[in-house]
């Protein structure tokens, strides 16, 4: 069987004219992953192209494609959804096929949503959108108008019996954006630029607020809820899109439409299409090969395969003929859906939306803004995060790095020479140092391995906070980012995308956990101090248990265990008769959801220091206090606390810096909701570089700042602590 | 010096409730990936009411389109790459360590100084330019390239540490072995490197455990399933529209467990190890 295989390899490499296999990367798990492998399987029996198919994280494909692609490194086809498009595109990681794409053979949205700037890229493979599933068993007649379904919702729901005649993700902006479209808005003005404080942003945020006040729909609702309320019967209906037929319960008997049709305007709900996309990259090694691959995929049997077992709605015509499709009655709602649909922009302006729409969306849901105010404060989020290059050209020297290289240098030798002149008297070398050779070399290692893969990267990291980075284009600017985010220009000091907000919620953040860390595991060292407490070990055991654990997974267990209603810490209020607490949505709780956290993940850590601390200290000194007639109270003061300090503070220390950097916890569990309000420095550093259009020179600025907070903060302690610090 | 019964009552009783805390949320994740379900369900119990292990089957019987047998080799990966950052991160560790516990050189406080600095580098942003530097080295899509990086991130915890545990044994040892002929090498090896056993399991655990437990560049540089580490696999199974939870917790006790039992292995290290060299004050 084996040399069956390796002699089929070897024929197919006798005929392939090139020996390396074509790489193609996607993000597909389950039945799309299958349908992908056996498509590529079909395409290298017929064309003998060898494929290397790898299936990357969703959360680190986007990141992988836009680090490897640049460098060569990357793949040759990639699935992607077509909304990163222009990114791609400025990034020059992606090929055009306006002279390749047969057009006329997929449904024209799909293609539409391929053109950047008059080119098309990609193949269009299938289409992501948003339809009504209803229960037939609690409606009859799917809804045609707003009127009609807001009568269907009154009689389907009972918030008493937690029965509700709608659950979706209202939170989500992907889901809320049928509503502004159905009620007239539009997202981009005729100059391109996002536009949110309009009447019918105002009309869709209100009537989505009605609907979560009349009871129609449950309060902040997830993925989960909506899930499980449809299956047990007690959603009547849900909008959500097709990756939710696999979702639901065998049982439960349901038809799957479009959107009403609001009566105010006579607009359809008008959900955004997605198109995921076969892309060939720019840096194809065979670039022929490649498109004949990605064009496989978008084609015939490779479809097929697709629809199943993939289950996608196919972007190719051919397929709605095949019989299997034509019977599938998901599929043929969700073309219908799809005709409807928009294709989502794949604009740069795009990627800039979400955020402050998901902001005003929160903010009206739960009740801290009205629905006229919401636009006007997704609009100041828009204009604070949507930064224009800063423009060198009114500051002196900011056009050019020369003076500023010229002048750091000049710096660093002055400051040499003032280290050297400080010296004193000189010593000779030889007796200074007198085994210099042997320590160095015993050094030589580790500080070459420090040097190139730590400070080399950090050194390119922190000169890019010079620079202004937009798609693919840097330009210096001098000192503008610093002093951008220093002066928090286009937001007022005390909002949270402000460093100086952001500066002080992460030193409260530090302070309290340090504090929390320390005492707990303080507290458990000494009740476990004695050793001849019974069980003393078993204690001990189970107690650096949360040390063990790695620390992603920690923030994901937590995060679920603070969910609003499938979450343990809900379940123990209320099993305790107390009301469930939304934790995330208000800054105290979600801050405090995230203290929780990272404490259960650090106390280990400073018990088992406090530990070996407390065996430190010589028994003797307790027995002399005991002689002398101290209390407990004065010895744990008097000798155990001074004694633990120079124990315990280098741990101290470095737990500061530790926490003062823990992305993880921040990231996966409150993820700074409420509106960035609980982020961090680093965790804001990273959505500058990542979440909002690749800002790199911005967030590498707050890099550097962190840096020095983190120098300033560790010198003062030094000064203050004496030597033994550091 | 004899506790009063009640004092003891009390001190168990303190006890036991921070052991309960410290497990209730791992008996969930236990709970989770036991449950037939998929998906998370409100409830307070810690314990599963139906119990399938497929989940653990399904994650563990991974196979690719050419039937390979992912979980193994991703097992095999980590195992590898964790051993390696281990032996590679703990042998640069030791070496600068010693020198700079025991001997005197220009740059010496500085190097002390760089290696607490290099703590405050956020780590997320040097993705970028590590990746272009690490092509430049041609260790791209290698796990040499996965190791380098790993022991270098660890190192300046570890020789923190272990700069901290040389400080506290006395000179004298190793001034009597130089008496009896020894090369300083073999004073080294041989004198120093038993004594400091504590500190040596501790910082070779925490080099194993970044490795262990790191994905964001395992699955930036690395381009073959089969060559992944395990933390990468078990980031598939969060997917952009669904969670596979059952898959997930499962993934999370097998990815947690190896390092579990190390800490137990280790644990009578772990106290004298992390303290003895801060103690010297």
């Amino acid at each position: 069987m084996r040399w069956l295989a390796v002699a089929l390899a070897l024929s197919a490499c006798a005929d392939a004219p090139a020996a390396r296999p074509l790489k193609l990367w996607h993000a597909y798990r389950g039945g799309e992953e299958q349908a992908i492998e056996r498509a590529v399987a079909r395409f290298t029996e017929e064309t003998h192209v060898a494929v290397e198919v790898l299936s990357v994280p969703y959360d680190a494909f986007s990141s992988k494609l836009t680090s490897a692609i640049p460098h060569g490194a990357g793949p040759d086809v990639f699935i992607f959804a077509h909304e990163r498009l222009r990114q791609f595109h400025r990034l020059k990681v992606v090929a055009p096929t306006t002279q390749r794409l047969e057009r006329a053979r997929y449904l024209p949205s799909t293609v539409e949503a391929l053109d950047v700037d008059g080119e098309l890229y990609g193949y269009p493979l299938s289409l992501k959108t948003l339809a009504l599933f209803v229960n037939t068993a609690l409606v009859t007649d799917p809804p045609e108008t707003t009127d009609q379904w807001l009568s269907q919702l009154e009689a389907t729901s009972d918030a008493e019996r937690a029965r509700f005649g709608l659950a979706y993700a209202a939170g989500d902006f992907y889901l809320h954006a049928p509503f502004v479209f159905g009620f007239g808005a539009r997202l981009f003005d005729d100059a391109g630029r996002a536009s949110f404080d309009t009447k019918g942003m105002a009309r869709s945020l209100a009537f989505v607020k009605a609907l979560q006040t009349r009871g129609f729909m449950p309060q902040e609702v997830s993925g989960a809820l909506v899930k499980s309320l449809f299956n047990e019967g007690r959603a009547a209906m849900v909008i959500s899109g097709p990756w939710f037929t696999g979702e639901i319960d065998p049982s439960v008997r349901y038809r799957i439409t479009p959107l009403p049709t609001v009566s105010e305007t006579g607009l359809p709900l008008t959900p955004f299409l997605g198109v995921e996309a076969a892309l060939v990259s720019s840096r194809a090694s065979r670039p022929d090969d490649a498109h004949r691959l990605a064009e496989f995929l978008s084609r015939g049997e490779a479809t097929a395969l697709r629809v199943n077992p993939g289950r996608q709605i196919p972007a190719e015509l051919a397929a709605y003929e095949r019989p299997e499709v034509v019977g599938d009655e998901a599929i043929a709602a969700f073309r219908r859906a799809a005709e409807r649909a928009v294709p989502t922009p794949n604009t740069l302006e795009m990627a800039k939306v979400w955020e402050p729409m998901k902001l005003a969306l929160r903010g009206v849901l739960q009740g801290e803004v009205s629905p006229e105010a919401a636009g006007a404060l997704a609009e100041r989020r828009y204009a604070a995060l949507n930064r224009e290059q800063p423009s060198g050209r009114d500051r002196p020297g900011a056009t050019s790095p020369w003076p500023w290289l010229v002048a750091l240098a000049g710096g660093l030798v002055a400051f040499a020479v003032r280290q050297w002149r400080r010296r004193g008297p000189p010593v000779p070398f030889a007796r200074r140092y007198p085994e210099a050779a042997r320590g160095l070399a015993y050094v030589a290692p580790a500080a070459v391995g420090i040097a190139v893969l730590i400070v080399v990267p950090f050194s390119v990291g922190i000169s890019l906070a010079f620079f202004h980075h937009e798609a693919g284009d840097y330009t210096f600017v001098g000192l503008a980012n610093f002093v951008d985010i220093l002066t928090s220009k286009g937001y007022r000091v005390t909002e949270p995308l402000s460093f100086w907000f952001t500066l002080a919620v992460t030193i409260a953040w530090t302070f309290v956990n340090v504090a929390l860390h320390l005492g707990i595991g303080l507290g458990l060292a000494l009740l476990l101090k004695d050793p001849l407490l019974k069980l003393r070990a078993v204690y001990r055991v189970v107690l650096i248990v949360p040390w063990a654990v790695p620390n992603y997974i920690t923030a994901l267990m937590w995060k679920g265990m603070f969910h609003r209603q499938f979450g343990a810490i809900n379940g123990l209020l209320a099993a305790l008769g107390l009301e469930p607490v939304s934790w995330f949505t208000h800054f105290s709780t979600s801050f405090a959801a995230n203290v929780i956290t990272n404490t259960w993940l650090g106390f280990p850590f400073m018990m088992v220091v406090s530990l070996g601390a407390l065996q430190s200290i010589p028994q003797d000194l307790y027995e002399a206090a005991e002689v002398d007639g101290a209390s407990k109270w004065t010895q744990l003061r008097r000798i155990t606390l001074p004694l633990l300090k120079p124990a315990l503070l280098p741990s101290v220390i470095l737990g500061c810096v530790w926490t003062f950097n823990m992305f993880n916890i921040i990231y996966l569990v409150s993820g700074g909701e409420p509106g960035g309000a609980t982020d961090i420095l680093v965790s804001e550093a990273y959505r500058w570089a990542f979440q909002r259009n690749e800002q790199y020179g911005f967030a590498a600025a707050y890099s550097v700042l962190i840096f020095f907070v983190l120098l300033g903060w560790t010198r003062l302690t030094r000064r203050l602590t004496g030597p033994e610090a550091a | 010096m004899k506790r009063p019964g009640l004092v003891t009552a009390l001190v168990h009783v303190g006890l036991v409730l921070a052991c309960v805390v410290a497990l209730y949320p791992v008996l969930w994740v236990v709970k989770l990936a036991l449950s037939p379900a998929q998906a998370l369900t409100l409830s307070v119990s810690p314990f599963p009411e139906a119990v399938t292990l497929d989940h653990f089957r399904d994650v563990v019987g991974a196979t690719d389109s050419q039937g390979r047998w992912l979980f193994g080799r991703q097992l095999g990966a980590s195992v590898v790459v964790s051993g390696l950052t281990t032996v590679v991160g703990l042998s640069l560790a030791v070496t600068a360590a010693y020198a700079l516990s025991r001997f005197r050189f220009p740059g010496k406080d500085a190097g002390m100084q760089t290696l607490l600095v290099t703590q405050m580098f956020p780590a997320t942003l040097m993705l970028v330019p590590l990746f272009s530097l690490l092509q430049a080295l041609g260790l791209l899509d290698s796990w040499a390239g996965l190791v380098l990086v790993y022991s270098t991130s660890s190192l300046p915890f570890c020789v923190w540490m272990l700069k901290g545990y040389f400080d506290t044994i006395p000179r004298e040892l190793e001034e009597a072995a130089t008496m009896d002929g020894a090369s300083p090498w073999q004073t080294f090896v041989k004198v120093v490197l038993p004594l400091a056993r504590p500190a040596l399991a501790v910082t070779a655990l925490f080099s194993f455990m970044t490795a262990w437990n790191e994905f964001i560049l395992a699955a930036t540089l690395i381009n073959d399933a089969g060559r992944f580490t395990l933390p990468v696999a078990l980031q598939q199974y969060v997917g952009e529209w669904k969670t596979e939870w059952g898959h997930f917790a499962a993934g999370a006790l097998l990815v947690s467990a190896p390092v579990m039992a190390l800490f137990f292995a280790l644990q009578r290290f772990l106290v004298g190890g992390l303290t003895a060299g801060a103690v010297k004050g």
